[in-house]
């Protein structure tokens, strides 16, 4: 089956696999968790969306976009050098790392932007950990001509000051917040209170697959352009996609490279945060160690103590530190349709440094994560196999946080 | 008869607007608790609105966030909670206590341990900020077999048409949030909120409480002309953190707070019905 990569958002799927179901549920995951208050625009995001995923303006509006302003399709390539020295299964590369920007996170940026300004929104608020979705945002917020304010931890605002200073450049207002462990978690409960307050102009742009309905649905399908467009590069060199690898946080990268190969004979690894170790405590793992809780609007795997507050996490890369994960994960999980796997800080930075050393490309310390876990992989695999790692991200925003790590001041 | 409506009726019967008063649980410290649920009665208090702390309060402002800090700094539990309001209730036995949180710490207990703990302490009734009708069948049945009511919020962009929905699932009274905001926002409009009380009472039967950015007397009087109950809480929850290591200065607050707000409500002569 030839497929393009122009199509409806999500032709795939849709009668084997079918979800969200209507009240954006998957399964006992998902959801509408949130103040009254926030139920008419969640409404109305929803109507707008279902009203315009298969308009062929609105579709062409974002392919546009997508190829004049993103810079798509990405590049898959494949990684020789990495290859012949694992000695194992090919590796190639999605390359969303040179998407605009530098990251993946600007396939759902754009798309939500052009919903925001159909909406008649002139403002967009965001929240960012690694501050990859806040330039994002800022990005299409200046591109589309609208206003913007994007949350970040305080302590992430001194990991990622590069950033930072990126989205000030673009024209955004960043608001440190200070409350409870000041990273993503907190940023997004400082947005979801403006939003509150500011709901009759203002446009969420939720950046992972997490939040309440229809977030996880959206997100996912903008970022499905990921796992498309390899369909049809693989087909396009006549090559097998025997296993799919990829980073989770909140998982947007990884269930856009995900989505369009669920029930296919593919197999799937979303690779998590094991920051010091699954059994220090100290990681950013909640489909590897956490329980079913309710955050942000969404029932998804959490990791929180025993009365069910939400714990500090740990992770070298600020965009997987996060507590919790998009309910799709939790669903897929469950449903062992994807292997959920992890990878420690140290094995995250090992590969940082392989992939830049062997292949010239300088991973996103999120996505060397993805990379670490691919070292393991290709070796276990038929050198005749394929793996495609969704690289989600480039490293420049990380070279002060390896640096430090190595003691050198620059 | 539940001790939430004998009290709506009572009041009814003596012209008065009820007052509900916010706390948060533990905050300063889970033994004082219930010594300053004794301040907010003694002050004029006709029902008390409990918090239960946690770690994300997405629909709270940074006075109740920090609240819920100072009460987790100390591992406040769930268990605590209903310890203090079984405290509280060997001396007052009528004066409803509504458990006001969200719901990830109902999930971890289990809804059905939690309903029944929480009934068994002298809990009346629960509101779970985060959980709109749609997701609350089954937590809503669950807190009715143990003679639980359950609040829900309505908001200023509810429609009537959801009002009514709400208003199936929701027992005691309807919680109005009279802004877009957080709580303890101060951007109060005081004659469309109002206006918007008048259109919410002519579609439901319960009584109507209306609550978020309400600080002062004035305020609370002119809201009592067409709400059933008015909702004190941020304000309240900033004197405890003013005089946080000293139990009398709270109490002291909460009288020089919350008497004028309730001799207001009493002068205003709430004719409603």
């Amino acid at each position: 089956m030839k497929t393009t990569s122009k199509q409806n958002l999500n032709d795939f799927n849709q009668i084997k696999y079918g979800y969200p179901d209507e009240n954006g549920h998957y399964g006992i995951f998902g959801g509408t968790f949130v103040a009254e208050t926030l139920i008419k625009p969640l409404q109305d995001l929803k109507d707008t969306y279902y009203k315009l995923k298969n308009d062929p303006d609105f579709l062409k509006e974002l392919y546009t976009e997508f190829e004049n302003y993103v810079g798509r399709p990405t590049p898959l390539y494949f990684a020789k050098r990495l290859t012949d020295k694992l000695n194992g299964a090919n590796i190639f590369l999605k390359r969303e790392d040179l998407c605009h920007t530098g990251a993946h996170k600007i396939n759902n940026t754009i798309g939500q932007a052009i919903l925001a300004k159909k909406m008649g929104k002139t403002r967009i608020i965001a929240e960012t950990g690694a501050g990859q979705h806040g330039v994002a945002s800022a990005t299409v917020a200046a591109r589309l001509g609208m206003e913007c304010v994007v949350y970040m931890g305080e302590q992430d605002i001194y990991r990622q000051s590069q950033n930072v200073y990126r989205m000030k450049l673009l024209g955004a207002e960043v608001i440190p917040v200070t409350s409870g462990s000041r990273t993503l978690k907190d940023a997004l409960n400082e947005a979801l209170r403006d939003w509150v307050t500011n709901v009759d102009n203002t446009f969420y742009i939720i950046g992972t697959v997490a939040g309440p309905s229809p977030y996880p649905e959206l997100v996912r399908d903008f970022q499905a352009i990921i796992g498309r467009e390899v369909i049809t590069q693989m087909q396009d060199i006549d090559k097998r996609v025997d296993a799919l690898v990829a980073c989770v946080g909140g998982g947007s990268n990884a269930i856009g490279l995900f989505y369009p190969f669920i029930n296919t004979s593919s197999k799937m690894y979303g690779i998590e945060a094991a920051g010091s170790g699954l059994e220090t405590g100290k990681h950013s793992a909640p489909l590897n160690k956490g329980k079913v809780g309710v955050l942000h609007g969404n029932r998804t795997y959490l990791l929180e103590d025993e009365n069910g507050q939400i714990i500090e996490t740990h992770s070298i890369s600020a965009g997987l530190d996060y507590p919790g994960v998009g309910p799709e994960h939790a669903l897929l999980k469950d449903l062992g349709l994807v292997e959920y796997k992890s990878a420690t800080d140290e094995e995250a930075i090992q590969a940082f440094h392989e992939l830049s050393r062997v292949e010239g490309i300088i991973p996103a310390l999120e996505t060397s994560h993805a990379v670490a876990y691919t070292f393991k992989l290709a070796k276990e695999m038929k050198k005749n196999q394929n793996i495609v790692i969704n690289l989600s991200g480039r490293g420049d925003k990380d070279l002060n946080t390896v640096a430090k790590l190595e003691g050198i001041k620059i | 008869m539940s001790r939430i409506s004998k009290k709506f009726l009572d009041l009814e019967k003596s012209k008065k607007t009820c007052l509900i008063s916010y706390i948060t649980a533990g905050d300063p410290t889970i033994a004082v608790t219930p010594e300053i649920m004794d301040s907010l009665v003694d002050s004029g208090t006709d029902i008390i609105e409990l918090g239960v702390p946690f770690s994300d309060p997405m629909a709270d402002g940074p006075t109740i966030q920090r609240a819920c800090e100072r009460a987790l700094k100390q591992n406040v539990s769930c268990f605590d909670i209903f310890q203090a309001v079984e405290n509280f209730r060997k001396k007052d036995k009528t004066t409803p206590i509504v458990l006001m949180g969200y719901l990830n710490p109902i999930e971890r207990i289990g809804y059905e341990k939690f309903s029944r703990l929480a009934s068994e302490s002298g809990v009346d009734a629960i509101l779970v900020v985060d959980l709109p009708h749609e997701e609350a069948s089954d937590i809503v049945n669950v807190f009715k077999k143990d003679n639980l009511e359950s609040i829900f919020l309505i908001a200023p962009n509810t429609d009537l048409s959801r009002i009514q929905k709400i208003s199936k699932y929701a027992s005691g009274f309807l919680y109005y949030v009279s802004l877009k905001g957080v709580t303890g926002a101060s951007t109060l409009n005081i004659n469309e909120t109002r206006e918007q009380l008048k259109n919410i009472k002519k579609a439901v039967n319960l009584p109507l409480a209306v609550g978020f950015g309400i600080k002062d007397a004035e305020t609370a009087k002119s809201l009592s002309e067409d709400a059933d109950a008015i909702v004190i809480g941020s304000a309240i929850v900033k004197i405890i953190e003013k005089d946080q290591n000293d139990k009398t200065k709270i109490n002291d607050g909460i009288m020089d707070l919350m008497k004028p707000i309730r001799l207001g409500l009493d002068e205003s002569g709430h004719t409603e019905g």
